[in-house]
């Protein structure tokens, strides 16, 4: 995050992109920080109209992420701001309902706006995209070491040829997931989220646009290990699915109860071990069912490849929903071509 | 931590209003935060904090109204009060219970000039 214009996670890396970003804010002061970009992308940035920091005080201090410290003084325009550009501005409608003029008039802004507004209205346009091509998105979170990534090889090897497959890797740093998915032969691209602990939409966004997955494919996306974060941050996907495995406390989806009620799917991964802990399944499912009564639980091996069969199988019953859906908006929009055709050439005739 | 980046979610709100409201300074922020929202309060305002200095809300107050939690109980046919997502129904003590509301992160008014 750019602690001074707050612009986006500032060490966000999207493999493939960078290049550096210059903001010049009101005083002449010019920052420059990395941004992942390119040149065709269609997500829109406000970036040069956030910049206005009005400043009350003379002495003004910068905290830039490395921890430098800038102080600077800045020259304030005397004059008496009324803002009579903006909407809906009524002098005496202050708590005070004081009709003084020029005396300083606080007013309150009814805002009820969803702080996640920013990341949801991304979420939409990400889902809007994977609707259009029958793309069936998943969002895969769980703890670090839960087995993620040896889970979605195993799967991507089982779907080999059955369907295309594409892979969102997002880890705080390196790229050694992403490597590990490309050795399967899938299309991979890592989300490096620097310090941020978990995906946001418009990261997913920018990392699809690259990725570029087929028409009716499945887009995996792992989240950054972690049982927390991620539950907020909508991503534009078809489900959630947490992934939990043995060697962790039965108790977690009641220690962690917004990730477990966010997902639509929990897999239990790692029951080959079973035999050798004192993992009690019955009791971990009667907890996660207690914070979301409708959790579909799969107990699943990625090493054995047990609990492979219904968990493809889930996969692939999304898969041919998401292909239909896609159908049929085609189909539709195909009949009302035909109908706006025949009606101009009615009107001709 | 995903505190800072809803405290950034604010100030992307704050800063979009002052554009269309015209304001200059924010001298008090409201927030709505709901019990089943995954956001902690304290965490919120320490965050909040950090991420508003050298901007346009800078030493703003933030007060946060928390609102409770609730929860459609299956076996009881009805809306109960919900204090975690874990709990039980408070009438049937069943768990059969699909959290409903208290899950909003909400930026409700702000007192500017």
């Amino acid at each position: 995050m750019c602690t001074v214009c707050g612009c986006g996670q500032g060490e966000t890396k999207i493999e493939g992109e960078s290049h550096e970003h210059t903001h010049v804010h009101e005083d002449g002061t010019v920052y420059s920080h990395s941004h992942g970009h390119e040149e065709e992308h269609h997500h829109p940035h406000d970036h040069d109209e956030a910049h206005a920091h009005p400043h009350e005080s003379q002495e003004h201090l910068h905290v830039h992420d490395d921890g430098t410290v800038h102080s600077h003084g800045h020259v304030h325009e005397g004059g008496h701001h009324h803002g009579h550009e903006g909407l809906d501005i009524h002098f005496g409608h202050g708590p005070a309902h004081a009709h003084a003029p020029g005396m300083s008039q606080a007013r309150m802004v009814q805002i009820e706006q969803d702080i996640l507004s920013k990341n949801d209205a991304y979420a939409g346009e990400n889902r809007r995209l994977f609707q259009e091509h029958g793309i069936f998105a998943v969002n895969l979170v769980s703890s670090p070491g839960s087995g993620k990534t040896t889970l979605l090889v195993r799967t991507i090897s089982a779907l080999k040829g059955r369907h295309p497959v594409a892979v969102v890797e997002g880890d705080q740093q390196t790229s050694n997931d992403a490597d590990r998915i490309r050795a399967t032969g899938a299309a991979a691209i890592q989300v490096n989220t620097g310090k941020g602990c978990h995906l946001d939409a418009h990261m997913v966004g920018h990392a699809v646009e690259r990725l570029k997955p087929a028409d009716n494919s499945l887009l995996m996306i792992e989240n950054v290990g972690n049982l927390v974060c991620p539950a907020a941050f909508d991503l534009g996907e078809a489900h959630k699915v947490a992934i939990l495995s043995t060697t962790e406390g039965e108790d977690k989806p009641l220690k962690y109860p917004d990730m477990f009620a966010a997902a639509d799917v929990m897999l239990l991964n790692k029951v080959d071990l079973l035999p050798h802990l004192q993992f009690n399944v019955p009791l971990c499912i009667e907890y996660a069912r207690r914070v979301n009564p409708n959790l579909r639980v799969i107990l699943i091996s990625a090493l054995s490849g047990e609990g492979m069969d219904e968990w493809l199988g889930w996969l692939e019953d999304n898969l041919k929903a998401a292909a239909a859906r896609r159908e049929e908006t085609v189909a539709q929009l195909r009949q009302r071509v035909a109908a706006l055709e025949a009606e101009v050439a009615r009107l001709k005739g | 931590m995903h505190e800072m980046s809803l405290a950034e979610g604010v100030l992307q709100v704050i800063e979009d209003y002052a554009r269309k409201e015209g304001y200059r300074r924010v001298k008090t922020v409201t927030l709505e935060i709901g019990r089943l929202s995954g956001a902690e309060p304290e965490a919120m305002r320490f965050c909040f904090d950090a991420v508003v200095r050298g901007t346009l809300a800078d030493g703003a107050a933030l007060e946060i109204v928390e609102t409770g939690g609730s929860g459609w109980c299956l076996a009881c046919g009805k809306t109960v009060p919900l204090e975690a997502r874990y709990d039980p129904c408070p009438d049937c003590g069943g768990y059969q219970v699909q959290a409903t509301g208290g899950m909003e992160m909400r930026v409700k008014e702000l007192e500017v000039e």
